[in-house]
């Protein structure tokens, strides 16, 4: 197991993502977070926090995004359904999706569904501690805390003091306990 | 919680822990019903079939609905359409429906134990018991048990007063089982010659008298008199029946301020239930028939999931 | 002239009193003299070396359906008297539920025919009491007891007016003729599918209660002990009904009952899973029963093990619960469940073999159930421990439906003869 960023360097990259959402948008009353279940709602709660910090109250959002996937018959370990509650209406938001790691791509092709399903925001950016290697689909993001390069076998595991108790990004190598 | 089922035949068979999968996962499609736009695509490419050899516009066009919602592709089949009446039998009709490779079939059925045949013959093919005979309709419980929930948050050591027509209701058997195992108490209300034999050994309590079935209760269900199942009727008359066993604007004044009434409809207004009560504070009639698409998509829903476990 | 010497087996004859180490020489057809164990010396005699088999009368049967004519589907005369002999049966009685129904002497030389010409064994054709089994109006009775009919009785179609019943045992009882029963109350019965109980009501299937059983088994012993004729009940199956009958007996009317293997053997509890070979008439009852029918045993209040044989082809059965037909084939199985009794200690092997026996042979007189001098040479070989299971491929009957298919059974017929006849052996089947 190597440890990529510690508590301190962890919470320092999520200030650093807010700033860089904070210099993309001109309009910062117009924005939206959705996080996806469950590390993305974690972040999408610290950043928001962030935000209201410095006066902005973003409107926050729940997605579950199992409805949508493309593999149910893979989905075996998680038939039950969580939480999805978006309480204001999408159409014409800028919508950050966010959630913890970028790897093949399809839960954001999901939730992207989803989020299409509830309306026609005016645009959608997507949010992640951790971009790994090994897209399966044309998805990329700038708004990310940090690039590992992976092999096919690894793992890579962001947690969250809020379930996890404890802030770190980790990768695990082939056959090590995650 | 792991659900790997091939089929929902009876609330009877299902433990405690599956009982509330299901309904957490009915929850969660509430929302869905909620929305503009009520439709996901999680069941595309997938095919049900609504087998209804006995008549039921409501529940048949719940599990349609929910199909849909769900994005499967919803058939119905009805007995009148149905190579029934031309003489082919319950499994060459099984067979039929097999051969088109449905992933889901959901039967109702007059006979007692219909489903149970299907789906010993439907290798590949899921059935959901909609209703058979005087058996079980474990959908209908499973709804029951969510509007209750939504309510009362908690069903442990709630009492429960079912009423009407005992014998012939598998709306009552299929709730016998669903709030026993969810920690109610039940009682059964209605004439002696309404109870099925050794009603007791369910671990019900019986009454023969409204008011003192009724007393206390946190929940009263009232039965659907169903004439068209009574050849010799147990009864002497519809007045004699509501006036004794009907609940009325008189006998609502007895219950708890809390208390919910319930019915798996279509209401006969005047006869089990005064028109004012269907219609009044305590009724959650509605809820039910609303909760009962969101129990539907969690059945196929996690059906669906566990044949692909199960593949 | 043919000799047979059947050797070094158990052999068992209650009407003779006979259990120990016993020979039997067969002379043609009959028998010809039994003796113990190497005293019978003969010479020109084939040989059948029973040893470690149980030798006794073949079975008599009350109480079966063959179906032919008018269903042949479901079984024929050859096909139902095979799986008969297959199951140590050498005479059986069928009911007149046929079609035509066998309320005249022309259905019944029909079926004689029929037994002549394709029978393994002795079939006694039992007539109907009423015309068409219609409960409406008496059939020539006097006619069929005059064509070979034994008893009469209109079986499933219970009759259910009182005074038609008491007008046709009192006409019955003038030709000597005894009248066997179902008891069914049919507006009691209300259309049922099983046993009234604890498992109907979780099962949602209609029941049929006891009491519509017991209480014609109580009106008929009644009218029976008015008229003085000899009423048989079939197939009891309930607690109070068996005790009606104990009653009766112990006032001295002239009242006999049989019981069947599959209720002595199962409860409604086997319909868990509504498959419909455990649908039967009567249905399958409570351990209560079980228990009041083992006491029965025990008292000697039964007269006979009768099958109710009773075939029915995919058609009747893969079907819904409420739909099948109710019986179920029972000559096959007859003979390890009624060694299930022996083996609970509730009879002794030699009580056994007489309710298949001579005790049934002598409810309707027939000549059958003995080994005396001079009788037919009926005989079975059974081996009473040997285990095996019970699937469709080994049925001789030509339909399946067995409550017992793939079970595991204790007690097979090892070899039938009929008339000096080896008609079963089990390892070339029905000859």
């Amino acid at each position: 197991m190597t440890q990529i960023l510690n508590k301190e360097s962890f919470e320092e990259a999520i200030k650093k993502l807010a700033e860089k959402i904070r210099e993309e948008q001109t309009d910062l009353n117009n924005i939206a977070f959705i996080g996806i279940h469950t590390r993305g709602v974690h972040l999408s709660n610290r950043l928001a926090k962030i935000f209201k910090n410095s006066g902005v109250n973003v409107q926050q959002g729940i997605l579950d995004i199992n409805l949508y996937r493309d593999d149910l018959s893979q989905s075996s370990d998680k038939p039950i359904l969580k939480e999805t509650k978006i309480t204001f209406d999408v159409s014409g938001k800028i919508i950050y999706l966010i959630d913890d790691v970028l790897y093949t791509g399809r839960t954001v092709r999901a939730a992207m569904d989803a989020v299409f399903d509830l309306g026609r925001p005016q645009a959608v950016h997507l949010v992640v501690m951790a971009k790994r290697s090994g897209r399966e689909l044309p998805i990329d993001t700038n708004l990310c805390a940090i690039t590992i390069d992976t092999k096919q076998d690894d793992s890579v595991a962001v947690r969250f003091e809020e379930t996890d108790n404890v802030d770190e990004i980790s990768l695990f190598g082939k056959g090590e306990q995650i | 919680m792991k659900f790997t089922r091939k089929n929902i035949l009876g609330i009877a068979d299902l433990s405690r822990e599956e009982i509330e999968g299901i309904l957490e996962t009915a929850l969660m499609f509430s929302e869905v019903n909620t929305r503009a736009i009520k439709k996901v695509p999680t069941l595309r490419g997938r095919t049900v079939i609504n087998v209804f050899f006995e008549n039921s516009t409501r529940t048949r066009t719940s599990f349609e609905l929910a199909g849909k919602r769900l994005s499967a592709d919803v058939v119905n089949f009805t007995s009148s359409s149905s190579a029934l009446s031309k003489g082919e039998s319950l499994l060459d009709t099984a067979k039929n429906l097999a051969a088109m490779q449905p992933d889901i079939l959901v039967c109702r059925h007059s006979c007692a134990g219909a489903s149970h045949i299907l789906a010993r013959y439907l290798q590949s093919t899921s059935v959901i018991n909609a209703g058979d005979g005087s058996h079980e309709h474990p959908s209908q419980a499973l709804l029951d048990m969510m509007t209750v929930l939504k309510v009362r948050k908690k069903v442990d050591g709630l009492r429960v007063a079912i009423v009407g027509d005992i014998s012939h209701s598998r709306v009552a058997r299929s709730n016998i089982y669903c709030f026993q195992k969810m920690g109610a108490s039940v009682s059964v209300v209605g004439p002696a010659s309404m109870m099925p034999s050794a009603i007791k050994d369910l671990g019900v309590d019986v009454h023969y008298n409204l008011k003192q079935g009724i007393e206390g209760a946190d929940i009263i269900m009232m039965l659907r008199i169903q004439m068209e199942r009574i050849k010799q009727s147990p009864f002497p008359s519809l007045r004699e029946y509501s006036r004794y066993f009907g609940l009325n604007l008189e006998t609502i004044k007895t219950l708890k301020k809390d208390a919910l009434i319930m019915h798996p409809g279509p209401v006969n207004r005047g006869v089990e239930i005064d028109p004012g009560i269907a219609d009044g504070p305590y009724s959650v009639i509605l809820d039910q028939v609303t909760n009962g698409v969101a129990v539907r998509m969690a059945l196929l829903y996690l059906l669906s999931n566990a044949q692909s476990m199960n593949l | 002239m043919m000799k047979t010497l059947i050797k070094n087996g158990q052999l068992i004859d209650p009407q003779n009193n006979i259990s120990g180490l016993f020979d039997v020489l067969l002379i043609d057809d009959k028998i010809e003299a039994v003796a113990p164990q190497g005293t019978l010396v003969v010479s020109d005699t084939k040989e059948i070396d029973a040893r470690g088999l149980v030798v006794c009368p073949g079975f008599v049967d009350l109480h079966c359906h063959l179906r032919e004519p008018g269903f042949e589907y479901k079984e024929t005369i050859s096909s139902g008297t095979a799986s008969a002999v297959a199951g140590g049966f050498t005479s059986v009685c069928c009911m007149a539920n046929t079609h035509p129904v066998n309320d005249n002497a022309t259905v019944t030389a029909f079926i004689q025919k029929q037994v002549r010409e394709t029978g393994y064994c002795h079939v006694y054709p039992i007539g109907a009491i009423t015309k068409e089994l219609k409960g409406e109006a008496l059939a020539n009775i006097a006619e069929l007891n005059d064509a070979g009919c034994i008893a009469i009785s209109d079986d499933g179609n219970t009759v259910q007016n009182a005074r038609l019943m008491k007008i046709a045992l009192d006409y019955a009882r003038s030709f000597g003729l005894p009248i066997t029963t179902h008891s069914l109350e049919i507006n009691l019965a209300n259309n049922g599918h099983m046993n009234a109980s604890i498992m109907s009501t979780k099962l949602g299937l209609k029941g049929l209660p006891n009491v519509a059983e017991d209480i014609i088994i109580a009106r008929d012993i009644m009218l029976a002990e008015q008229s003085g004729a000899h009423l048989h009940v079939g197939h009891v199956s309930t607690a109070i009904g068996i005790t009606l009958v104990q009653e009766a007996k112990e006032r001295g009317a002239k009242i006999t009952c049989e019981v069947t293997p599959h209720h002595f053997s199962l409860t409604d509890e086997a319909l868990v899973g509504y498959n419909t070979n455990f649908k039967m008439y009567p249905p399958l009852r409570t351990r209560k029963d079980i228990d009041a029918l083992k006491t029965a045993f025990k008292n000697g209040v039964v007269d006979a093990i009768a099958t109710d044989h009773a075939p029915h082809g995919i058609i009747d059965k893969e079907l819904e619960f409420d739909r099948a037909a109710f019986g179920i084939i029972g000559f096959e199985t007859a003979l390890p469940l009624s060694l299930n009794l022996v083996r609970e200690g509730v009879i002794t092997l030699e009580e056994m073999v007489g309710l298949l026996t001579v005790k049934p042979a002598n409810v309707f007189n027939l000549s059958g159930g003995t080994l005396s001098q001079g009788r037919f040479a009926d005989i079975v070989l059974f081996d009473q421990n040997a285990s095996w299971t019970f699937d469709e491929g080994k049925i001789y009957s030509k339909s399946k439906n067995s409550p017992f298919l793939g079970t595991e059974l204790r007690g097979r017929v090892i070899k039938t003869l009929v008339k000096g006849r080896l008609v079963y052996d089990v390892s070339s089947g029905v000859l």
